[in-house]
């Protein structure tokens, strides 16, 4: 907690001039600070402010405190509780399957194998895929209902076909972002991994600890924190997934596939309906924010601890 | 040596299996348009799809703007990190901790939440469709990673070399020139190069701000999703095109990138 714990960055200069260096220093925070400060008050406070009036970009006559009936709105729309438990869906089954994947692969490469360094680059290739490719490479390559490759892999035993995006659209869905995120778990959990000591290991083995015991009660525990980073960073950008809907399904069948953000994207872009969409955005960010504060916290400790 | 044959095996087919679409697209782009609907493996290789793509389409200026909009939001971000870093860092005080995690704490904010006000605003700053308009949005996007990957590059330094320089009278000009630039610039490279990395696959914004004149290439590949647009050998192409720079990328930074996607909190 105290101050002179504090380990990084020894001020640099004679303790009688310390004074004043330091608060020309500070200045050079300020820009920063200040187009931060801006970036995060001005949009969400307008965001804030939308959402309580009538605002549509069609028609001028429309305006006036709408109180809460744009909230009453999406809540009645038949769109809004489908896109919530779609939005629930979606980062639900994406963080457990890349976490568990995440979780075997991280093991799997953890130990030396032949040509493992060329592997790994296949394995976090996805990751550096932009979101239109990889949406249209599933989409077309793999999913196509007739000339995709799990089509016609399935003709050839015998078996109907699969129409991804029309019969199953939020697993098709779930399958591409999971492949994008695969990646990223597995990264972060490896790394994490290598730091595990390799004598806790070693003496598991020679107490007579077995391969799932280790698992369970060594790596396990040890990547706890590591699966924590991956939940909360996860969750926040799935919030906000959108290209891989608009090139895939466009939302539908129906509502099949809309989550929160594209349906924000849908009420107040591409029906200009401003004060609906801005009451959608506020429900994004109150999501959001439950998250948001168990990472800062988690990160607050630490910096306190770590270094 | 038995086992770690059978976990190299499955080491590998996990891989392959993982980066089969990726290879799929790859061969595909070097295929016919009438080849592509074939799961063919052998075929004769045409640089055909390649030749379209910038024959019908202007391929040159969605390129040109996603390399405009990644390379310059990251200078953009510089300009604002480094000071910043720096002060941090060698200058710290009992705010800087706080300060720090307060800047991180604006990337949660999920970009729908603010979706509807930028749109409106860049609208009446004549910013829509505006590679300037991009450029602002990822720098501001990322400018808390940049931050805190080059304060955490700049704390690695050790403050008793810069004190020594300065007992040898080295002025704080020397001091920056000769000494953090070069010690910090590996940091900074591959801070820049994850910041590219970030903002030329950005598709949220890219979609919602841009249409024909500034477009950067993920609106550009979204646009071969309509129906009508079908052609696979061409959209293999393009996206080759479009994914492979940033792939060769993203493998050089690997080990950094880990420290950039955690915010440090995984090491």
């Amino acid at each position: 907690m105290s101050v002179a714990a504090q380990p990084v960055g020894v001020p640099v200069g004679a303790p009688e001039s310390e004074a004043k260096p330091k608060r020309i220093f500070g200045l050079l925070q300020a820009p920063s600070v200040i187009v931060l400060l801006l970036w995060m008050i001005v949009p969400l406070a307008m965001t804030i402010y939308f959402s309580f009036v009538r605002f549509s970009l069609l028609n001028p006559d429309v305006k006036g405190f709408a109180g809460i009936e744009n909230y009453q709105f999406l809540w009645q729309d038949e769109s809004f509780w489908p896109a919530i438990l779609n939005t629930i869906l979606l980062i639900g089954w994406v963080l457990v399957i890349t976490v568990v994947f995440g979780v075997l692969l991280a093991v799997l490469y953890d130990r030396e194998f032949l040509g493992k360094n060329v592997a790994t680059l296949l394995v976090i290739a996805p990751f550096f895929v932009m979101p239109t490719v990889s949406a249209l490479i599933w989409k077309n390559f793999i999913m196509h209902p007739v000339y995709g490759l799990v089509a016609l892999a399935f003709k050839a035993i015998g078996l109907p076909p699969i129409d991804w995006f029309g019969d199953i659209p939020l697993i098709s869905i779930i399958i591409i972002i999971s492949w994008e995120w695969l990646p990223f778990a597995f990264l972060i959990l490896f790394t994490s991994l290598k730091s595990l000591d390799a004598e806790q290991k070693e003496a598991a083995s020679i107490d007579g600890a077995g391969p799932l015991q280790t698992f369970f009660y060594i790596i396990v525990p040890h990547l706890q924190r590591a699966i924590g980073v991956v939940v909360m960073i996860e969750t926040i950008f799935l919030l906000s997934i959108f290209a891989e809907i608009y090139t895939t399904t466009s939302g539908g069948p129906g509502h099949a596939t809309t989550n929160l953000a594209f349906l924000v994207f849908a009420l107040g872009i591409q029906q200009f309906n401003v004060g609906i969409g801005s009451a959608g955005g506020i429900l994004a960010v109150i999501l959001a924010n439950i998250v948001a504060f168990f990472l800062v916290k988690m990160l607050a400790q630490n910096l306190k601890s770590g270094q | 040596m038995k086992k770690d044959t059978i976990f190299g095996i499955i080491g590998w087919i996990v891989a392959l299996i993982i980066f089969f679409p990726i290879f799929w697209m790859i061969i595909t782009a070097f295929k016919t348009e009438q080849g592509a609907y074939s799961p063919d493996l052998i075929f004769k290789p045409t640089l055909e799809s390649f030749r379209d793509v910038f024959a019908r389409s202007n391929y040159f200026l969605f390129m040109l703007n996603s390399i405009y909009v990644s390379v310059g939001s990251t200078l953009v971000c510089f300009v604002f990190a480094i000071p910043a870093a720096y002060s941090m860092a060698f200058f710290p005080t009992p705010k800087t901790q706080g300060r720090l995690l307060w800047m991180l704490s604006t990337k949660m904010m999920p970009a729908v939440g603010v979706l509807i006000p930028i749109y409106l605003l860049w609208k009446s700053f004549g910013l829509l469709d505006n590679v300037l308009g991009l450029i602002i949005i990822y720098a501001l996007m990322n400018l808390p990673i940049g931050i805190w990957m080059i304060y955490t590059y700049f704390c690695e330094i050790p403050g008793a070399i810069l004190e020594a320089a300065r007992i040898d009278g080295a002025n704080i000009w020397e001091e920056l020139w000769y000494l953090l630039r070069p010690m910090s610039l590996p940091g900074i490279s591959s801070t820049g190069l994850i910041l590219i990395i970030f903002a030329w696959n950005e598709a949220f914004w890219s979609i919602n701000l841009t249409s024909a004149k500034a477009a950067p290439l993920t609106v550009f590949i979204a646009s071969y999703s309509s129906p009508e647009g079908l052609f696979w050998a061409k959209l293999s192409a393009a996206s080759l095109l479009a994914v492979a720079p940033i792939m060769v990328l993203g493998w050089m930074t690997q080990k950094q990138l880990v420290r950039g996607l955690t915010f440090g909190a995984v090491k």
